[in-house]
C-alpha cells in the first residue's frame, strides 16, 4: 500500500515540478522515487514480513498487500528504475512535457502494482484501466510523428473494445455468483454447477469474455493483432514499458485470478482454450518474428512470443508454487533483457533515425558497451545459459512438466530453437558486419545510462550463474 | 576444489585479458593456458580413478537453485579426466597457433579461446544434469563469435547454420533432461537432477527410449553422426583455424563423451533399441566421409571429411557396448584430439606460407621444408592408423569390437583405414611431393613458435601409440562401471 501512496503522490508532485524553467531536476527526482519504493519493497524480503508490515487487506477486503504482490511490485519497479535513463534523450531535447510523461509513467505503475494486489475483481479492472489509459496517451506522445499517433489511436481503440469485452465478463461472472470478491468468487464459482445449473451458461461466458480481455492485454493470439504497429510506432522508450511492466502485471494478475477464482474443477472448462491461445500464441510470435526486418518489430513479435512462455505457467497454475516461482523468474529475467534491448535501440535510434537491423551494423566497433550489453540480453532472450532468461525457461518448463503437459514442452522448445534464429540476427548485425557510411561515430552514451547497463547485464548474468540467490521468496 | 579451480581459472584469465594488450595479453593467456595444464596433470596424482563420495578432493557439490533440487555439483572421474587432460593439453597449442596471426583485437580472440576451455571443461565434469547443459551452451558462446567475427568470407550464413543445428538438438536434450528430472520426483521424493538420481531412475522402455532420441539428437549433432553432419566441413572451413582445431580437437569429443556419461547408463534399454540403426548410420557416415574426402580439393575441407570418417568408427566402436568398444573410443578420443588439430595446424602452416588451401595449387614443398615435412608425415600416418602410433591402438579395439558385433559391419568399418591411406597419402604426395609448384623454392620452413606447437604433437602421436596403458589405466576403471551400469 505504501508503494502505492507513494507512487501516487509523487506523481502527482511531479506535474508541479513541471513548472520549473529547467527539468533537469525531473530524472533524478523520479528516479529517486522510484528507489525508495524499492527499497521498501526489498526491505520486507529481508525481514520476511510483508513490504507495510501487516498482511490486513484494505479498502474493505479489495487490496492485499502479501508477498505475492510484494514480489511482483519489486520487479516492475526495479524494471521502470532501470529504464527511465533511456529517456535522458527527451531532457536533452528539452521536450516541454517531460513531466506528465513521468508522471504519467508513474501512474501507469499504480495501475500495474493494483492489477497484482487486488483481491476484488473491480479493483483488477480498474488497475487494468489505470495503466491501459496512460499507455494510451504514452504511445501518442511524440505528437509530430505519424506512427506515433497511427500507434496510439490503433492502441486505444483495440484497447477499449478489449476493456469493454473484459467489463462485460465481469458483469457475467457477477450476475452468476453475486460477487466481485475474488475469494468469494472462487468458492461460488465451484460450487455453481451443482447449485445452480442453470446460471453456468452466463458464467463460462464470462470467464471466456475475461480471458479475451487479459489475453488482450498481454498479447496474446489471437488477440495480438495491435502489438507490432504499436510498439513500432511508440517512442521506444515506452515501447519497453509496456512490454515489461504491461506484461508481468497482465500476466501475475491474470494468474491469481485464475488460481484463487476459476481453479479446480471450473479449469477444465477454459484450461482448452487457454492452451489453444498458448499455441497460438508461441506460433505467431515466433513465425511472425522471423520475417521481420526491424528490430523493433521483431522484439515486439518475440513480446508475443514470451507472452507465450509465460501462459505455460498459467496453464500449469494447479503445481502453483512452482508456476508462481516461474512467473516470477521469467518475467524479471524478460523484463531485465527487454529494457537493455529496447534501450540499446533507443540509444541508437537517436543517433540513426532507424531501427532496422542494419542500423546495428558495425555496433560492436563503435559501442563495444553496448553491443555486448545487446548481445547478453539477445541470448537472455533466446533463453542460453549463462543468463536469466535461461532459468526462467527452465522453471516455466519444468511446472508445465509436472503437470504432464509434455507435448506443450517440447513445442515449446521447437518454438524457442525458431527463436534462436531471430534473436541472432543483431548479433549478427553488430559484430559480423562492416558499419555502413556515415554510421561510423559512436553512438552517444551518457554515464547514468552505461552505468545502468553495466547493472543490467550484471543482473541478468548472475540470475542465470548464480539463480539460487532468487529462489525461494514465492515459497 | 581442484576441478573448481580448472574451471574458474580460463575464465579469470578471460576477463584480465580485457585489460591488457599487446604481448602482455598473449603472454597472460599462454601463462594460464599452461597454468591450467600443470594443474590437470597434478590432479592425476590427486585421483584415485573412479568418482565417488571418498575422493573430495575432485568432487564439489553445492546448492545452486535449493528449492528445486538443482546443485552445482562437479568432479572427475578417469573419463571425464581423460578428457579434460586432453583439453588442458591441446588449449596452449591452440593459443600459440593463433599468436601467429594478426587478428582484430587478439585480446578478445584469446579471452574467447580460455572461456570456450571452462564451457569444454565444465561439460566434462559436470555430475547434474543442467550443469552439464549449461556448460554445453556456454562452450557454444564462445566458438560462434569465434567462427562468426574472424571466419572466412562466408562465415555469417555457415555459423549462422552451425548454431541452429546445436541449439536445436540442444533444446531437445533439454526436453529429454527435464522430463528425467520430473521422473525422479515421481514417487514424491524430492525432484533431482543428480546424476546419480537419474542412474537410480527405473523407467520403462518405451520412455528410455523417447528420451534416448531426444537427447541423442544433441549428441549426434555435435559428433556429428552422418546425416546431421551438413554444418560441419562449411564450419571447419570457414573458421579460423584455432576455431576449427577447438572445434574438431575437442569440441566433437563432447557428444561422444555426453553419450558415454549422460545416455548409456541413463537409458540403457532404450538404447538397445536404437543401437543397430545407429551403428548402420555410423558405418555409412565413414564410408561417406572417406569418399567424399578423396574427391576434396581444399585441405581444410579434407580434414573435415576425414574428421567425420574417423569419427563415424568411434560411434561405431562405441555402440558396440563392449569394453573393448568403450575403450577404444576413449583412446581414440584422445588420439583424435592430437591428430586433428596437427591436421589443421599444418593446413594453416601451409596456407599462410602459400596463401592457397587448393591441393591442385601446391606440390613439391618438401625440398625446402624438411622439418614440416617430417611432423607432417608423423601426424598423418598417426590419422591413418599405422602401427606404433596413435590412431593404430584406438582403431584397432575399435574394429575389433565392431567385428565382435556383427562381421559385416566390422568388414565394412574397416575401410576407414584403407579409404584413410588413400586420401591422406594422395593429400601428402600432391602437397608435399609431386611435380613443384611455384612455391617449392620460396617455402620456408618451420619456426620456433610453430615447432613448439607440433613437437607436443608429435611426442602425443608416440606416446600414446607405443604406451596406451598409461591412458587407458587411466580411463579403465570408469569404463568398467560403465558397462556394469549398461548391463544392469
Amino acid at each position: 500500500m505504501l508503494s502505492i501512496i507513494l507512487l501516487s503522490v509523487s506523481g502527482l508532485a511531479n506535474l508541479f515540478l513541471g513548472f520549473l524553467r529547467s527539468n533537469r531536476v525531473l530524472l533524478p527526482a523520479v528516479m529517486l522515487v522510484l528507489a525508495v519504493v524499492l527499497a521498501i519493497n526489498l526491505i520486507g524480503f529481508d525481514t520476511g514480513q510483508l513490504a507495510d508490515w501487516n498482511a490486513s487487506p484494505y479498502f474493505a477486503g479489495m487490496l492485499t498487500f502479501d508477498r505475492y504482490a510484494q514480489v511482483f511490485t519489486t520487479v516492475m519497479v526495479l524494471t521502470v528504475l532501470l529504464l527511465l535513463p533511456f529517456s535522458q534523450k527527451f531532457v536533452q531535447d528539452g521536450n516541454p512535457n517531460l513531466a506528465e510523461f513521468y508522471s504519467i509513467m508513474l501512474f501507469s505503475l499504480v495501475g500495474a502494482i493494483m492489477m497484482v494486489s487486488y483481491n476484488n475483481v473491480l479493483v483488477l479492472f480498474l488497475g487494468i484501466e489505470t495503466l491501459s489509459i496512460a499507455m494510451y496517451v504514452l504511445a501518442g506522445s511524440d505528437k509530430s510523428n505519424l506512427r506515433s499517433n497511427e500507434s496510439a489511436l490503433k492502441y486505444f481503440l483495440m484497447g477499449s473494445f478489449a476493456t469493454g469485452i473484459l467489463l462485460f465478463g465481469i458483469a457475467l461472472i457477477y450476475g452468476a455468483t453475486r460477487t466481485f470478491d475474488l475469494a468469494q468468487m472462487g468458492v461460488a464459482v465451484r460450487a455453481l454447477p451443482a447449485a445452480d445449473p442453470g446460471m453456468t451458461p452466463m458464467l463460462y461466458i464470462g470467464i471466456l469474455l475475461m480471458l479475451i480481455g487479459i489475453g488482450f492485454k498481454i498479447s496474446a493470439a489471437p488477440f495480438h493483432f495491435w502489438t507490432p504497429d504499436v510498439y513500432e510506432g511508440a517512442p521506444t522508450v515506452f515501447t519497453a514499458f509496456m512490454s515489461t511492466v504491461v506484461k508481468t502485471a497482465g500476466v501475475a494478475g491474470f494468474f491469481k485470478l485464475l488460481t484463487i477464482a476459476f481453479g479446480g474443477d471450473t479449469s477444465g472448462f477454459w484450461l482448452p482454450t487457454l492452451t489453444a491461445m498458448l499455441v497460438l500464441t508461441l506460433l505467431i510470435g515466433n513465425v511472425g518474428a522471423v520475417a521481420q526486418t526491424n528490430a523493433k518489430r521483431m522484439l515486439a513479435y518475440s513480446s508475443i512470443s514470451h507472452a507465450g512462455y509465460l501462459m505455460l505457467a498459467l496453464v500449469a497454475l494447479n503445481s502453483e508454487t512452482l508456476s508462481k516461482t516461474a512467473i516470477f523468474f521469467y518475467s524479471l529475467a524478460y523484463s531485465l533483457s527487454t529494457v537493455v534491448s529496447f534501450g540499446v535501440l533507443a540509444l541508437v535510434h537517436d543517433q540513426r533515425q532507424r531501427d532496422d537491423y542494419d542500423s546495428l551494423n558495425g555496433l560492436a566497433k563503435t559501442n563495444p558497451l553496448l553491443a555486448f550489453a545487446m548481445t547478453v540480453s539477445m541470448l537472455s532472450l533466446a533463453g542460453i545459459p549463462l543468463t536469466g532468461g535461461f532459468f526462467g525457461k527452465f522453471q516455466l518448463l519444468s511446472a508445465a512438466t509436472a503437470e504432464g503437459y509434455i507435448g506443450l514442452v517440447v513445442f515449446a522448445l521447437v518454438m524457442s530453437a525458431i527463436g534462436i534464429y531471430y534473436y541472432l540476427r543483431p548479433i549478427i548485425a553488430m559484430y559480423m558486419k562492416p558499419a555502413e557510411e556515415g554510421t561510423a561515430a559512436p553512438v552517444p552514451v551518457t554515464m547514468l545510462q552505461s552505468a545502468v547497463l553495466v547493472v543490467l547485464v550484471g543482473l541478468i548474468v548472475l540470475m542465470g550463474v548464480a539463480p539460487g540467490l532468487f529462489d525461494g521468496f514465492l515459497a | 576444489m581442484l576441478t573448481a579451480l580448472l574451471l574458474i581459472l580460463p575464465v579469470v584469465a578471460a576477463l584480465l585479458l580485457h585489460f591488457v594488450r599487446g604481448s602482455a595479453a598473449r603472454a597472460l593467456a599462454l601463462g594460464a593456458s599452461l597454468l591450467e595444464l600443470a594443474l590437470a596433470v597434478y590432479a592425476a596424482f590427486q585421483f584415485n580413478g573412479v568418482y565417488s563420495q571418498t575422493n573430495p578432493t575432485l568432487e564439489l557439490k553445492y546448492h545452486w537453485l535449493e528449492s528445486a533440487g538443482i546443485a552445482f555439483h562437479i568432479g572427475m572421474d578417469g573419463l571425464s579426466y581423460l578428457l579434460v587432460l586432453l583439453t588442458a593439453f591441446l588449449v596452449p597449442l591452440i593459443l600459440l597457433a593463433s599468436f601467429r596471426h594478426n587478428y582484430d583485437n587478439p585480446s578478445a580472440f584469446y579471452a574467447l579461446v580460455l572461456f570456450m576451455q571452462t564451457g569444454l571443461i565444465g561439460v566434462f565434469v559436470a555430475l547434474d544434469a543442467f550443469v552439464f547443459y549449461f556448460f554445453w551452451e556456454v562452450a557454444l558462446i564462445p566458438i560462434y563469435f569465434l567462427a562468426g567475427v574472424w571466419g572466412g568470407e562466408r562465415r555469417v550464413p555457415v555459423t549462422l547454420k552451425f548454431f541452429l543445428y546445436t541449439v536445436i538438438g540442444s533444446l531437445l536434450m533439454l526436453a529429454g533432461f527435464v522430463y528425467l528430472y520430473y521422473m525422479t520426483g515421481v514417487n514424491g521424493a524430492m525432484r533431482s537432477s543428480d546424476l546419480d538420481a537419474f542412474y537410480n531412475l527405473t523407467l520403462s522402455t518405451q520412455e528410455q527410449s523417447w528420451v534416448f532420441l531426444l537427447i541423442f539428437a544433441a549428441f549426434a549433432i555435435k559428433m556429428p553422426l552422418w546425416p546431421l553432419h551438413s554444418w560441419q566441413p562449411d564450419t571447419y572451413e570457414q573458421a579460423p583455424a584455432p576455431a576449427s582445431m577447438l572445434l574438431s580437437g575437442i569440441m566433437l569429443k563432447m557428444g561422444i563423451y555426453g553419450t558415454l556419461r549422460w545416455l548409456m547408463p541413463i537409458v540403457p534399454q532404450g538404447m538397445s533399441v536404437h543401437v543397430g540403426w545407429i551403428m548402420v548410420l555410423a558405418v555409412i557416415g565413414i564410408i561417406y566421409g572417406a569418399i567424399i574426402a578423396i574427391r576434396q580439393r581444399d585441405v581444410k575441407r579434407l580434414i573435415a571429411f576425414s574428421s567425420l570418417s574417423h569419427v563415424g568408427l568411434m560411434i561405431a566402436g562405441m555402440f558396440t557396448l563392449t569394453d573393448k568398444g568403450l575403450q577404444g573410443t576413449v583412446i581414440q578420443m584422445l588420439a583424435h584430439g592430437v591428430n586433428v588439430v596437427g591436421m589443421f595446424f599444418i593446413a594453416d602452416v601451409i596456407e599462410r606460407r602459400t596463401g592457397t588451401r587448393q591441393i591442385a595449387e601446391l606440390g613439391g614443398l618438401t625440398r625446402r621444408t624438411p622439418l614440416l615435412t617430417v611432423c607432417f608425415l608423423v601426424i598423418l600416418l598417426g590419422t591413418v592408423a599405422l602401427p606404433l602410433t596413435n590412431g593404430f591402438v584406438g582403431e584397432f579395439l575399435l574394429l575389433m569390437g565392431v567385428y565382435q558385433f556383427n562381421p559385416w559391419l566390422g568388414a565394412v568399418a574397416g575401410l576407414t583405414i584403407i579409404f584413410g591411406a588413400v586420401y591422406l597419402l594422395r593429400m601428402f604426395q600432391r602437397v608435399m611431393l609431386g611435380p613443384d609448384s611455384s612455391f617449392s623454392e620460396t617455402i620456408t620452413d618451420l619456426t620456433g613458435s610453430e615447432l613448439a606447437v607440433l613437437v607436443p604433437l608429435v611426442l602425443m602421436v608416440f606416446w600414446i601409440g607405443l604406451f596406451p596403458g598409461t591412458f587407458m589405466h587411466i580411463s579403465e576403471p570408469a569404463v568398467n562401471k560403465l558397462l556394469v551400469l549398461i548391463n544392469r
